[in-house]
């Protein structure tokens, strides 16, 4: 099992034993998993390894087999009441996704909404936040993702690293507890990778409660709290990012990381 | 071999192509021969031919009563298709439903309506009170609430309807479910994890994108539906071409009435063609790098600032 921080906070989110399966193919084979308020875990790991497939169970993409997924205390998905389980209903699920955030590899921007539409869809439709204050916030999101300029444009107007944070602001307008990346900067051009990498770090040292899949070794080093090494649907190592980077135990980190180092 | 590559271009000799003559294409102007005199006979024979009998086609162009029929081709038109809009929006979400029975009889009502002329609904409509003599409203095999003759319900107008309506719904199901299938899920997804429901996740992000795909292919089933409106004709319901008609009868000026109802089905169908474009536009937002001028700025002939020239520092 994972080392759990010694704060006596309950963890933001708490993994245990979950499993997930595609047919015969069986993704996830018991993963255990805390991430502490306001804390930044980076999940590396090779493709096909179930990361991704991990972190659409948390905001419930995809629906677990198995075991369970609490974040910020509460279950996800499901309805534990006098020992039996049963699944939530759309509504349910819906109301609970609105607490995570969440960044698509392919940003996934709504292309028939302006910039500012966009970041102002959720909050003004889902949450009826009233529109003017919602609006004024949205431009100071996107104001801090260097795209203020921008927000009268179409998504297909601007380069992919602005898409992608532009989908950041636009996940952060919910304000989320908790922010998921999926692989946020795997569909960038090389040198688009930067300005996405140190938006997601102002976001981290801002306290932000983070789970990142991502392959920027560099970005793991640097801003991770911890970082959690996946292969074959466990996880496999997880500790802190000198000794998991630098110094690590299991042969199949070792593999890995001489590979793409 | 520096050497020979030098012989070999100097025995190239210089030579400069502006100026080389044209390639002559004879078959063209042939071509081009035949169709001026078709084009020729065709004009002849449309103002000499007296049996066109024009001052009658100009008479009874804007006559009262071919107004009447071609109010009546429009409102079936417009109905007819609302019901096929509406039928299809229902079978395509069907169709894509998670509920199999649901998936699965959407399907068969695709494949029934589709599988039949409909000409041949239109007469089955029509002689509904032959199978059904009485038809009623109540709880099925328990009390009525409403009952009447089969006869008094369906009217022509109303046989039309539903031969039009429902074989449009067929039709349109298909065309809305491919615009839907064409809009990427990962929207879906984006939205989902935003928060929305299933309902606002489709009215807002994806049926707008799908309307993209949805409508050229609408306007056409609008052409369509247009013509196909002619078939009442044989359920004496008195549209542009039952009017025409029943003139032609008692006057026998077959030729200049019959043209008087193509002139108007052409003349209508232009109009909708010209709408379809302005309606493609504005789904068009977001489509392209250069935004696109809405329906409605359109319309109102309003010029939308000019964006400020946006050039990515690198496109993606």
């Amino acid at each position: 099992m994972t080392a759990v921080p010694l704060t006596d906070a309950p963890p933001m989110v708490r993994a245990r034993n979950v499993r997930k399966r595609f047919g015969h193919l069986e993704v996830l084979k018991g993963i255990d998993l805390d991430v502490a308020v306001g804390e930044v875990v980076v999940v590396l790991g090779p493709s096909g390894s179930g990361k991704s497939t991990f972190l659409r169970c948390i905001n419930h993409l995809e629906t677990i087999d198995g075991g369970s997924i609490h974040v910020d205390g509460e279950l996800i998905g499901f309805r534990a009441q006098e020992g039996r389980v049963r699944h939530l209903r759309k509504r349910e699920i819906t109301r609970q996704r609105r607490e995570i955030g969440m960044v698509f590899q392919q940003f996934n921007l709504f292309p028939h909404l302006t910039v500012l539409q966009n970041v102002l869809e959720a909050p003004t439709g889902v949450r009826r936040e009233p529109r003017g204050p919602a609006r004024e916030r949205a431009l100071e999101l996107l104001a801090k993702v260097g795209l203020e300029e921008k927000s009268a444009s179409y998504p297909r107007q601007l380069s992919g690293g602005q898409q992608q944070r532009v989908a950041i602001a636009r996940a952060l307008a919910m304000r989320p507890k908790l922010m998921l990346f999926d692989e946020p900067t795997s569909a960038l051009d090389p040198e688009l990778v930067g300005e996405v990498l140190a938006t997601m770090k102002g976001l981290a040292e801002e306290g932000l409660t983070m789970v990142v899949v991502t392959h920027e070794i560099g970005f793991a080093r640097e801003v991770a709290d911890r970082v959690v090494f996946m292969d074959a649907g466990v996880v496999v190592e997880s500790g802190s990012p000198a000794s998991v980077l630098d110094d690590p135990s299991n042969p199949r980190t070792q593999a890995f990381l001489s590979r793409v180092l | 071999m520096a050497v020979t590559e030098k012989t070999s271009r100097d025995a190239v000799p210089e030579v400069d192509v502006a100026g080389a003559a044209r390639t002559r294409h004879p078959l063209r102007w042939v071509a081009s021969f035949i169709l001026l005199v078709l084009a020729a006979q065709l004009v002849h024979l449309l103002v000499t031919n007296d049996n066109f009998e024009w001052d009658v086609v100009g008479r009874y162009f804007n006559a009262q009563i071919i107004g009447r029929g071609i109010v009546t081709t429009l409102e079936l038109t417009v109905i007819a298709m609302a019901v096929g809009v509406v039928g299809g929006v229902l079978l395509a979400v069907g169709r894509l439903s998670e509920n199999r029975l649901l998936r699965t009889s959407c399907g068969v009502y695709v494949w029934f309506f589709r599988g039949i002329p409909v000409l041949v609904q239109l007469v089955f409509w029509y002689n509904l009170s032959a199978l059904l003599p009485r038809v009623s409203f109540g709880v099925p095999f328990g009390p009525e609430f409403v009952s009447g003759g089969t006869n008094h319900l369906i009217t022509p107008l109303f046989a039309a309807i539903l031969g039009l309506g429902l074989n449009e719904a067929a039709y349109m199901a298909e065309i809305i479910r491919g615009g839907l299938l064409a809009v990427d899920p990962g929207q879906t997804e984006a939205a989902q994890a935003l928060g929305m429901s299933d309902a606002r996740t489709f009215r807002r992000i994806v049926m707008p994108q799908a309307m993209r795909f949805i409508v050229p292919p609408t306007g056409s089933q609008v052409i369509n539906m247009l013509k196909a409106t002619s078939l009442v004709s044989v359920i004496a319901l008195a549209d542009l071409l039952y009017t025409v008609q029943s003139i032609y009868n008692r006057t026998f000026q077959t030729i200049p009435l019959l043209i008087v109802a193509c002139l108007w089905y052409l003349l209508i169908t232009s109009v909708l063609y010209v709408g379809q474009s302005f309606i493609e536009r504005h789904y068009a937002r977001g489509a392209t790098r250069n935004a696109p001028q809405g329906f409605w700025d359109f319309l109102l002939m309003r010029r939308r600032a000019q964006l400020p020239p946006t050039t990515p520092e690198v496109p993606s």
